[in-house]
């Protein structure tokens, strides 16, 4: 038994009558199925957008015709805007070498964060911690590798902690600030960005809807109606936001990802 | 809020502290879109790109040397309009030289015909002419003979002096008429 819930069922007693918001409890995942731990609801929501994406690009991307037909123009359309959005503008000629990995991470995350909003799913898998970490890591990982590959060991570091054509003190100061923020500050804020938009969003979602089902369904008072009905048009008008905070937080995810490759490729910012 | 902090710490659900079963289903999760998503299936569709632009660009080519030839084509045909044109008119000049020129030999020879049938007519009306003076002198001769010998009552049997005499009196009469004349 859970503690909050504990709680709540404890002060149940005295305030049966009281609206609690929903708080960090909406990001529990009990296991599905008693005694296998490791099977949650992100975890299963996980494994199903893996499954989506794999389908969908392999419906689409298979057997591509050279006039495309149904599905294959909607894969395309995501393939053309990686490209031009994500790719080009910040790998230039070197964008189509990386567009697999930045296709694979810009429609994982939008799938992963679709979740949120799907009927009967909704919960964004992105807003377990786990999951950004896990795509924002490969990509450090990754942008290290590069920079010493491309720079060498020496230069990666002189590149980008003593960038030419400044005064001497200022390396001082910027140094330190530059390290700080390419190798520690940057990666964490990539997951980190990610995973408190798709967490603050479905508290957001929850709440209004929460108000909407409280005031309307369960306690309906005179008085409160109104408030419901401005929770269920807020649910709405919110899902719609969400989703769009959705494909711009994936489209943002690539995007960064996409830079830090660029930047390791090549010196010169 | 701090006591809810400590709760939830205690419970294991800080939300920024990563489960490690979610970790390795995400690793999991992503590795295998890398590979099938990124790894087999851009490939494919980046050549069908490759491929379309290629096929646009190769057409756009093809309908340029077509119409390159389209105007090649039509400027020999108009070349050789132009040409048969020229042809046409100096032929036209040509014929119509030698139209004139046929014409002319034509009247020529027309004209040295009817000169030549003139000139025909004239010898033979003068040969009738002589033969008619010729009978005629003969007849005259005769009837004057018959006359002078009716009115004079003797006959002229000597034919040489009539003769003479019907000679000299036509000589006689010509050169009344001539004097007249």
């Amino acid at each position: 038994m859970n503690t909050l819930t504990v709680l709540a069922s404890g002060a149940s007693g005295a305030s049966e009558d009281v609206f609690t918001p929903p708080g960090l409890e909406l990001f529990d995942a009990p296991p599905l199925i008693a005694g296998v731990t490791w099977l949650t609801k992100p975890v299963l929501l996980a494994i199903l957008s893996t499954l989506i994406v794999v389908v969908f690009c392999w419906s689409a991307f298979a057997k591509p015709k050279l006039v495309p037909r149904g599905i294959q123009n909607v894969g395309e359309m995501g393939y053309m805007f990686v490209r031009d959005q994500v790719a080009r503008p910040f790998l230039g000629k070197d964008a189509d070498r990386w567009m697999g990995l930045l296709l694979s991470i810009f429609f994982l995350v939008w799938i992963w964060n679709l979740m949120g909003v799907i009927p009967l799913l909704q919960f964004p898998v992105a807003s377990h911690i786990a999951f950004p970490i896990v795509l924002a890591a490969t990509i450090y990982v990754l942008k290290i590798y590069l920079g010493i590959k491309h720079q060498g060991p020496i230069g990666y570091f002189k590149n980008m902690m003593f960038p030419p054509g400044l005064p001497k003190p200022i390396y001082f100061l910027l140094a330190p600030i530059e390290f700080l923020s390419n190798l520690i500050i940057a990666p964490f804020t990539h997951a980190v960005r990610l995973f408190a938009n798709m967490f603050a969003g479905h508290i957001i979602l929850a709440f209004f809807s929460l108000v909407g089902f409280w005031f309307v369904f369960e306690k309906l008072t005179p008085l409160g109606a109104g408030l419901g009905v401005v929770g269920v048009v807020m649910t709405i008008a919110m899902t719609g936001f969400e989703m769009f905070i959705q494909f711009l937080q994936a489209f943002l995810f690539a995007m960064l990802a996409a830079m830090y490759i660029g930047n390791s490729l090549h010196a010169d910012h | 809020m701090k006591l809810a902090a400590t709760l939830l710490a205690a419970e294991g659900t800080n939300p920024l502290l990563p489960h490690t079963y979610e970790l390795v289903v995400g690793v999991f999760s992503f590795a295998v879109v890398v590979i099938v998503v990124g790894r087999i299936l851009t490939p494919r569709i980046q050549k069908a790109l490759a491929d379309r632009t290629e096929a646009i660009e190769g057409g756009i080519k093809k309908a340029e040397d077509a119409q390159a030839e389209a105007q090649s084509v039509l400027k020999q045909y108009h070349d050789r309009l132009q040409e048969a044109r020229q042809e046409a008119a100096r032929l036209r000049d040509e014929a119509r030289e030698q139209g004139a020129q046929i014409k002319a030999e034509l009247q020529e020879e027309a004209k040295a015909e009817a000169q030549r049938i003139i000139a025909a007519a004239h010898a033979q009306i003068e040969a009738d002419k002589q033969q008619a003076l010729t009978q005629l002198r003969a007849e005259i001769g005769r009837l004057s003979t018959d006359l002078a010998g009716r009115i004079v009552g003797e006959s002229l049997e000597d034919e040489a002096r009539q003769r003479r005499i019907v000679d000299r009196f036509l000589e006689e009469l010509e050169n009344t008429n001539a004097a007249v004349r």
